[in-house]
């Protein structure tokens, strides 16, 4: 059964008939061209199908395309600034040498964005010592339990945490500039 | 996957009045299980019925004291709320112990709670499973149960439920409000679910058409100091081997009052109805506790395979138990 949907991804409205089975993710890959969130399990496991849906972090795998016709999408391909300047997660990323193969990287650096974005509205986690304090401090165990639904097969763990805990930083030094969110302005 | 038709409903009465006529269609919320069992084959509905827009994403105080959550509340959005948080912690940390933050800005309160067993043979089409084909036996019994049942379970099935939030909100006197076809009505959250028994392809005892609308939580002042540990094979994004909610009020070192439920144990949010019995009234010390955990798994029933879950789950209510205890003033 096809329906005509409309998506919004980057800034950008698609008009398109899908059959109402199509998730999000293939909906994503194989109509719209935008491959860079990866199918690494297709059951909402691995993490490597996270995208931002209205600048939320989930996985895109378990959504179906006709359920999120309203939604802002943003993939890993709309997240660098003016689709030049890569994203201070980005450059991060490079500079702390944060993946091997590349293929959790997309959804990593999704994720990573979602999350930055849950600790600055001050939601704890599992391993948060207070539950109610207003504000979240993003420790190593902090980032390793929040970024817990992103698996690396390579291990570049090591990496990805020092990656994103350097943004983090950064954010907290300078809290209106570095700011996650500009592309939810797109 | 099957074909399917979808539709969004425009309101809850026309929701409930779609799916009562049809008798294969579900509702869709989150989708994190239902999608899932779309690819799977577990369930081959022909109609889906997206309910996110129905007006149920809110969490309202009541007139009693106590709260009510809309059905549609995202996971990530309740473990956030400051009143959860502040006057119910122990769900916020059950919320935050389950799945990743990716499946919890996507799962609904509703949805959390219908999820179903995670059992590999009720999630494998080509496996025997009484739960998913009613009559085709159970392959977990001689097979591999290592996170099944050692209460609650009958013959027929052995199944857990999965939930980490339906064990806080037992352990709160939790209450489920549904619309049905014949109208409103309110399940306290300890009747939502049912034993297997000869009949485990029912996991609640909501009748087709009827939809999940809110839980409400009710006042209850000394669920202020409370926990919910939850003990697995990873230190996150697994389920829960066993899990204990527990709400504790102990005044001049006697148990004044308590509430206790445990996961991954049973094919519903396990109340400990007898280790409360214990501890009423009784002097808040380890001995004790052990007793009252004794006196909880005594009638429990082991497989080979999680046998083991027995003393673990013994050993992790004492502890909490113990933690609430000791920690009086600090777990503000």
């Amino acid at each position: 059964m096809d329906l005509e949907i409309t998506l919004r991804v980057n800034g950008a409205i698609h008009q398109l008939s899908v059959d109402t089975r199509t998730t999000l993710l293939d909906a994503l890959r194989e109509r719209l061209g935008l491959t860079g969130a990866k199918k690494g399990c297709d059951h909402g496991q691995c993490g490597a199908c996270t995208i931002l849906l209205d600048g939320r972090r989930v996985t895109s795998c378990l959504a179906l395309a006709v359920a999120h016709q309203d939604a802002q999408i943003i993939t890993i391909e709309g997240l660098a600034a003016d689709g030049e300047h890569l994203h201070p997660l980005q450059q991060s990323f490079i500079a702390h040498d944060a993946f091997q193969c590349g293929y959790c990287t997309p959804g990593q650096l999704c994720s990573a964005v979602g999350m930055l974005r849950e600790a600055e509205a001050g939601w704890p986690s599992a391993v948060s010592a207070d539950l109610t304090a207003d504000h979240v401090t993003l420790d190593d165990d902090e980032i390793r339990e929040r970024m817990s639904g992103n698996l690396c097969r390579c291990a570049a763990y090591a990496n990805i945490v020092p990656a994103i805990a350097e943004v983090a930083r950064q954010a907290q030094a300078s809290p209106r500039t570095q700011r996650p969110e500009q592309e939810a302005q797109r | 996957m099957n074909p399917f038709r979808y539709e969004r409903a425009r309101d809850a009465s026309s929701a409930v009045a779609l799916l009562a006529q049809a008798p294969n269609g579900v509702f869709l919320a989150g989708g994190t299980n239902l999608v899932d069992h779309l690819k799977l084959g577990v369930r081959q509905p022909d109609l889906l019925i997206d309910i996110t827009h129905l007006p149920y994403d809110r969490i309202e105080p009541l007139p009693d004291g106590g709260v009510r959550i809309g059905a549609l509340v995202r996971n990530s959005d309740l473990a956030a709320d400051r009143t959860i948080r502040t006057r119910y912690p122990l769900l916020a940390q059950a919320l935050l112990a389950g799945a990743s933050g990716q499946l919890r800005n996507l799962a609904t309160t509703g949805g959390n709670l219908l999820q179903r067993t995670r059992c590999v043979y009720f999630q494998d089409i080509s496996k025997p499973c009484n739960k998913r084909v009613p009559g085709s036996g159970c392959s977990a019994r001689e097979g591999y149960h290592r996170e099944l049942a050692i209460l609650g379970a009958s013959q027929a099935c052995i199944a857990t439920h999965p939930s980490d939030m339906a064990v806080a909100l037992a352990a709160l006197d939790a209450s489920v409000r549904v619309l049905g076809p014949q109208g409103e009505r309110t399940i306290p959250l300890v009747e939502f679910y049912r034993l297997p028994g000869d009949e485990p392809q029912y996991d609640t005892v909501l009748s087709h058409g009827e939809l999940i609308t809110a839980v409400d939580l009710p006042p209850l002042p000394f669920a202020t100091h409370s926990h919910y540990r939850k003990v697995r094979d990873r230190a996150s994004y697994a389920f829960a081997l066993v899990s204990v909610a527990a709400a504790l009020d102990v005044a001049d070192g006697v148990v004044r009052d308590v509430r206790i439920a445990l996961g991954g144990v049973a094919p519903m949010p396990w109340r400990a109805a007898r280790a409360e019995a214990v501890l009423l009234g009784a002097p808040a010390t380890e001995e004790v506790f052990e007793r009252a955990a004794e006196a909880e798994l005594a009638n429990a029933q082991p497989l080979p395979g999680n046998a083991f879950k027995i003393p673990l789950a013994r050993s992790t209510l004492v502890r909490t138990l113990l933690d609430l205890t000791t920690e009086e003033g600090k777990l503000q």
